[in-house]
């Protein structure tokens, strides 16, 4: 459904006298097969609608090439355009204008008769959960009747292939929830194919098949969210021990369940490390660590999230990438990188490795 | 849920569309893109009267100034000379200020909604510009129809002949305002540029008074302004007098202007596409 190779975007950016130019996409290949759901996930700034823009031929790439659809982006713009439905992040009904109309007309100009529009639209006012919306402005809805009702625009041409830029950013939660089932429904129920672009790693791991992670306008990964999650060396096991005294003993302890000594990272009491398949390994650990008389406060094992996996990736956390680019629209990562940083989505310490993913 | 019947895709292929691509697939895009923006216009009538009280107002307030004067300027009719001008204005101006209301739909992705679709990007240009000839074509009819109340002495031809000039250059400057509007995609940006073309062109354009009273250097740059030969082909045109010189390079003016602006206009919406 999506072929593309080797997309490149430059932007030529003036900041004051002195042009330089910004490589927002670098290379990306991307491949989606008919009826997946694809995330696109990454940080702000690392390129995601840039790439969705070249692939809805709204942009047209500095280099390489992209089918969509079975077409050419750059020479059958015209037939991607008929295939495909793209809501952006900015929607695309106008706020003072009435839905209906708003519906009617974008389907108009796809060339479908009025009739077969307006029928087509009020059944997807129903399905998407709009019932009596029709004659009602975009400025009088709430934030997810206005990102379903861009769907509903989105789909009235009954595209193969629909674009989703930030389908849920600036919802609350139950919002996003119930937007989410409606994304589900679009493969489940009209066996639509979706790619959508979500910088929430809970948004890719419950919507897509398949996760595609961009940071800096490359693919740095591309596979099952489980997949992904598997890549990153185990489990992270933290120990809390009560006499901190005992950490380089309770360090030696654990190591023997990773590859060597150097795998663990000791911070005041704590005493963390990735252990594979810690399940089945923690209780003789535990014995272990009673035999040498190592008391423990506490002991957790969390399961890797995405954002361990974007961090081993790209040696950063995608809570930090995002700060970077807001902060500087870019910063060198050498920063970001410290002992110890606050779990973006656990909640819980995510240990930066210290030894692996680090590319110097 | 309540939908029994689940659109199939095959129903799109099954003949409901109309082809792109051919003339009369662009005249429908661009009037669908023109009737909503006469249904968003029109869903505000304080801007519609505005408009409609515009060439009132200056008529009425305006022209008699000119009664006493007109003996100089070397014309019998203050109105025969003052509507010509006004007509021009009134394009002019009113259509400058036509992409501001474009900047507000492409921050709300509707430009780039419309993009998405197959239709013809002229289509979404034009379709806008029919908007704004409309509301030039009503003011310029109540203006001529003011004028000849006023006293205003015109052949029904000439009228036809500048009231054409006057859409022509009017569609120049909404499709350049577009243009100009989807180059910046700020309103705190287009509005100094406008300012800086309407300053010289009011000025210089003869709209109010002739350029012919001022001196010579005013004249000779005054030469230099299109917008000034298509108020004295206008005028002219008013006045009858089709043989001159004046109105065949006005009416060429506009018409340069107008494919100009409206390949600019296009290619605005085309940019950065494939
Ligand atoms: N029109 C543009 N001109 C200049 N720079 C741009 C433009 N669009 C995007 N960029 C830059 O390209 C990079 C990628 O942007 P974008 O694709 O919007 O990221 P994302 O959607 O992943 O947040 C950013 O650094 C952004 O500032
Ligand atoms: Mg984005």
């Amino acid at each position: 459904m999506i072929e593309a190779r080797g997309l490149v975007q430059t932007f030529q950016t003036r900041q004051g006298k002195q042009k330089t130019e910004v490589r927002a996409v670098d290379g990306v290949d991307l491949d989606v097969a008919e009826g997946e759901v694809v995330g696109f996930l990454g940080p702000n700034g690392a390129g995601k609608t840039t790439t969705l823009r070249m692939l809805t031929t709204l942009l047209r790439p500095t280099a390489g090439t992209a089918r969509v659809a079975g077409y050419d982006v750059v020479h059958e713009s015209v037939q991607v355009r008929r295939s495909i439905g793209y809501v952006s992040q900015a929607g695309g009904a106008f706020s003072g204008a009435r839905a209906g109309d708003e519906v009617v007309d974008h389907g108009m100009l796809y060339g479908l008769q009025r009739p077969v529009v307006e029928a087509r639209g009020k059944e997807l006012f129903e399905q998407m959960d709009l019932p009596g919306l029709w004659t009602r402005m975009p400025k009088n809805m709430s934030g997810g009747q206005k990102r379903r009702l861009d769907i509903v625009m989105g789909l009235i041409h009954e595209p193969q292939l629909v674009f989703l830029d930030e389908p849920t950013t600036g919802l609350d939660p139950q919002a996003r929830a119930n937007l989410w089932e409606h994304i589900r429904g679009l493969r489940d129920r009209l066996g639509v194919t979706v790619l959508l672009t979500t910088h929430y790693l809970d948004e890719a791991d419950a919507l897509s098949d398949r996760i595609v992670i961009i940071d800096r306008g490359r693919i740095v990964a591309s596979d099952t969210a489980d997949n992904l999650k598997a890549q990153v060396a185990g489990d992270l096991v933290d120990l809390e021990l009560v006499d901190a005294t005992l950490a380089s003993r309770a360090a030696e302890r654990l190591a023997t369940l990773t590859a060597g000594r150097d795998e663990v990272e000791v911070d005041g009491r704590h005493v963390r490390a990735r252990v594979p398949r810690a399940g089945r390994s923690l209780q003789g650990l535990l014995r272990d660590l009673d035999a040498a008389g190592i008391g423990l406060e506490s002991i957790g094992v969390l399961r890797p999230t995405l954002d361990d996996v974007f961090l081993t990736l790209t040696g950063r956390s995608l809570r930090d990438a995002e700060a970077a680019t807001e902060a500087t629209g870019g910063a060198d990562q050498g920063d970001d990188l410290q002992p110890v940083s606050a779990g973006a989505t656990t909640g819980a310490p995510t240990t930066t490795p210290t030894t692996r993913g680090a590319d110097r | 849920m309540t939908s029994t019947t689940t659109p199939t895709r095959a129903s799109a292929a099954a003949g409901a569309l109309v082809p792109g691509g051919t003339p009369s697939s662009f005249f429908r895009e661009s009037f669908i893109v023109f009737r909503r923006q006469l249904r968003m216009n029109l869903r505000n009538p304080a801007w519609v009267i505005i408009g409609m009280l515009q060439p009132i107002l200056y008529l009425l307030l305006f022209g008699p100034l000119l009664e006493p004067l007109i003996g100089q300027f070397g014309a019998t009719n203050a109105y025969t000379f003052f509507v010509p001008g006004m007509l021009v204005q009134l394009g002019v101006f009113g259509a400058f200020f036509a992409g501001f209301s474009l900047i507000g739909e492409w921050r709300e992705g509707v430009i780039e909604a419309e993009r998405v679709t197959p239709a013809s990007r002229t289509a979404l240009l034009v379709g806008r510009l029919y908007r704004d000839l409309l509301q030039l074509f009503v003011q310029a009819l109540i203006l001529v129809g003011l004028g000849y109340a006023l006293g205003m002495v015109a052949s029904g031809t000439g009228i036809v002949l500048g009231v054409v000039i006057t859409l022509l250059l009017g569609g120049a400057c909404a499709a350049a305002s577009n243009a100009l509007a989807l180059t910046t995609k700020s309103e705190d940006v287009m509005a100094p540029v406008i300012n800086m073309v309407m300053m010289p062109v009011l000025l210089l354009s003869g709209i109010l008074l002739p350029m012919t009273i001022g001196p010579e250097w005013l004249q000779r740059a005054s030469d230099f302004m299109p917008i000034r030969h298509v108020v004295d082909a206008v005028r002219a045109s008013f006045a009858g007098d089709f043989a001159s010189s004046g109105l065949v390079w006005g009416a060429a003016w506009s018409v340069v202007m107008f494919v100009l602006a409206v390949w600019w206009g296009t290619a605005t919406f085309r940019r950065e596409n494939a």
